[in-house]
Order: structure tokens, then C-alpha cells, then sequence
């Protein structure tokens, strides 16, 4: 089983679930160039990301090159409870994706 | 009360701060340095314990620590410490694993910097690690970031909570040598800004350069390496000895230079008794 890539946490306190989560990527701009051959290094950078919960989207992050590498996130969300189940899912630009699930605490 | 005298007069001086250009460094023994130190940073920052020097400007800058704690929750060395840990377990190309040198486990932060009678040189955590790959036919890995960031965080990580314990050998004249040298060069000026290790880290500890608060030398060895958001990466102590050199326009010396490895030996005795907290995340 391949490692993921998305490490997640999410805590509820008064009816709002804050989620925390790094997620492990290059996130290669397409600008730097490869010190030893000269080349451009291909753009590779996560496009979106998505957290669902409850079968309904509660979060969605358009992103870019201009996002350093190996991003983290955190963001709040309301209507959900404890021991729900999240699920965090990113796609790139060159079609890679990943998820991960937690419950919340 | 000679030695009351002489520890009164050190910190007298230490608050002056230019004054210690006029004292030699064979003048104070290891031990009396260690409590001159301590006494000189905990009077400068009441009401830190000792033990908590070793998060450096979080352990005396409240806004800065709120930024930081946050960070922790998911620190950005996490992945490295992974890595370092499947470096630790692949076996090079002879079979044999980092366990063939360390038998004892990656724990070993405890044991370096420490002075080797034989070689008549300080030898440090990389040095050991870069031999154990030579040793078994693979190629060293390069000094200040990459690979051997990944290794060494992983071992850091182990080792957390061993508390720093370097010793300079009772008797030995080339030890103490070591450690005066290591002594002269953090107190010495250098560099087109003049300044010493000293005047950022002891003079001047708890304030600003620029938007940057300046850490008390106390503690500053115990989280190597260290994730700096400068860097966007892991790096190692003499990654960052070249760092501050550079910036006081002073010309460094390359990585694991026996100049840096003496100024480790140094340092590191200084904050004996904090326990170590590697790897940790910077501004």
C-alpha cells in the first residue's frame, strides 16, 4: 500500500470542525531550472483541492505554482460532530491525485 | 571564594559584553563558563526554565510562539523524519544497514559532539554517519542540506529527551584546547560588520535585527537540524555557523571544518543539561 501523501487532523469544538492537514507534494512551479542539465523543471502543482463531509463538500481551494511546496492547509467548517467521518482529496496538474479519510475528534 | 570572584567578575563583563575580548580563554575552565552562562541567560530571562531555552525565541517571545505552536501541529520536517527512517532501514549495497555502526540504535545525539583521544579531534554526528557509509563502500552525502538532513532528523527525532552531555576529558590538554578554540572563535569579531557570535547571541539575545528576534546562544544546539522557513528545507548546524558568517560579511568555513567543529564542541558544552528537541522548525 502505497504512502499517503495527506497527513489530516480535524477537531470539533461548538459546532465548528477545524481541519489541519500538510500535504506532501512538490509543487513545481515550472520556472526553476535543473542545475545540472539546464532545463526547465515541468510544472507539477496541485490544482484543487476538495474536503468532504457528510457526502457534501465543505471546503474547495483552487490552487496554483505560487503555492510552496508541501502545502498546508487548515480551515473551519460547521455541521458536523464528533467522530464524523472527512475525506480530503487533491488532483494536479498532471492528472495525480490522493485522498485521505479522518474522523473528526 | 576566588571562584565566587572570578564568576561575579565573568558575568560583570559578559554584561558589558566588549570587555571578554580582553579575557583569554584559558582563563575560565569549562565548568566555570557552564555556570556563568546559565546565570548569565536565566538573570537576562527571568522566569524561563532552563529546559525550555532549548525552543530558542519561542522560549522568550510570546508571538512568535503562538505562530510556532500552531506550526508543530503538523511540523514540515514530519516527512523528513519518514524518510530519514526508511535511509535507516535500506541496506546499502554490502547488506549492512547504519545498525552495523550505530548497534546501539539511531538514538545517538547524546553521544556528539564529543572529543576522540585517539584521532586528537573533535568528531561530530555527521562525520560519524558520513564514515559509516564510506566504511560500507557508498559515497558520503553532502554536509549541509538534502540527504543527510533526512538521516539526521530521523535520529535526532529518537533521540529526543537525551539530555546534552559533552564532556571535555579531565587532563586532556588537546580537549581543552578544542574547547578554548571553539571559545575564542565565538567571542572573536570578524567579518566587514565586526561582529562576534557573541554580540547577536549574547550581547544582544532578546532583541531585534530588523523584523527578527535575535536567540539566546543557551540552548541553540539542541534542535539540529532544523527545518527553516528561510530555507524551505532542513539544514544543518554548520549549515547555519556558514549562515552567520556570511552575514557578517566574514568568509565561512566549508562544513564539518575542524574551525566549526571545535566552535560545535563549544557551543554544544555550553548547554549541558537541556535536552534535546532536533528536528525543530525555525523562522
Amino acid at each position: 500500500m502505497a504512502k499517503s501523501s495527506i497527513k489530516i487532523r480535524a477537531k470539533e469544538k461548538g459546532g465548528v470542525t477545524t481541519v489541519k492537514t500538510l500535504i506532501t507534494h512538490p509543487m513545481e512551479t515550472g520556472l526553476r531550472k535543473n542545475k545540472k542539465t539546464g532545463k526547465l523543471i515541468p510544472a507539477h502543482f496541485i490544482e484543487e483541492v476538495t474536503c468532504e463531509a457528510g457526502g457534501k463538500k465543505v471546503f474547495v481551494a483552487e490552487m496554483s505554482g505560487g503555492v510552496s511546496k508541501n502545502p498546508y492547509l487548515s480551515f473551519k467548517f460547521t455541521g458536523a460532530g464528533k467522530g464524523d467521518e472527512i475525506k480530503l482529496s487533491w488532483v494536479d496538474n498532471k492528472g495525480g491525485s490522493d485522498s485521505a479519510t479522518a474522523k473528526i475528534r | 571564594m576566588k571562584k565566587q570572584l572570578v564568576a561575579v567578575l565573568a558575568i560583570s563583563l559578559l554584561a558589558t559584553g566588549s570587555a571578554f575580548a580582553n579575557k583569554k580563554a584559558t582563563d575560565t575552565t569549562p565548568e566555570e563558563d557552564l555556570k556563568v552562562y546559565r546565570d548569565y541567560f536565566m538573570k537576562k530571562f527571568p522566569g524561563v526554565p532552563l529546559n525550555e531555552f532549548q525552543n530558542g525565541v519561542y522560549a522568550i517571545d510570546k508571538v512568535s510562539r503562538d505562530s510556532w505552536e500552531a506550526i508543530e501541529e503538523f511540523p514540515p520536517y514530519e516527512p523528513m523524519i519518514e524518510e530519514g527512517e526508511e535511509m535507516w532501514n535500506k541496506p546499502f549495497a554490502n547488506g549492512k544497514t547504519y545498525s552495523s555502526c550505530f548497534p546501539d540504535g539511531p538514538a545517538q545525539r547524546k553521544n556528539y559532539p564529543r572529543w576522540d583521544a585517539k584521532r586528537k579531534m573533535v568528531v561530530t554526528l555527521p562525520m560519524m554517519v558520513n564514515e559509516c557509509r564510506e566504511k560500507n563502500g557508498e559515497k558520503p552525502l553532502k554536509w549541509a542540506k538534502g540527504p543527510i538532513t533526512r538521516i539526521l532528523s530521523y535520529m535526532a527525532y529518537e533521540s529526543r529527551g537525551q539530555k546534552t552531555h559533552v564532556v571535555i576529558p579531565k587532563g586532556d590538554a588537546d580537549a581543552l584546547a578544542a574547547y578554548n578554540d571553539g571559545k575564542s572563535f565565538y567571542f572573536a569579531r570578524r567579518g566587514q560588520l565586526n561582529f562576534s557570535c557573541a554580540s547577536c547571541h549574547v550581547e544582544s539575545a532578546g532583541q531585534h535585527i530588523r523584523t527578527d528576534i535575535l536567540s539566546p546562544a543557551l540552548g541553540q544546539t539542541t534542535g539540529w537540524p532544523v527545518y527553516r522557513s528561510k530555507w524551505g528545507e532542513l539544514g544543518t548546524l554548520h549549515r547555519r555557523f556558514k549562515g552567520c558568517n556570511k552575514q557578517v560579511r566574514a568568509k565561512p568555513f566549508k562544513p564539518q571544518h575542524r574551525q566549526y567543529r571545535n566552535l560545535e564542541y563549544f557551543l554544544t558544552h555550553m548547554s549541558n543539561g537541556i535536552e534535546y528537541n532536533g528536528p525543530s522548525a525555525r523562522k
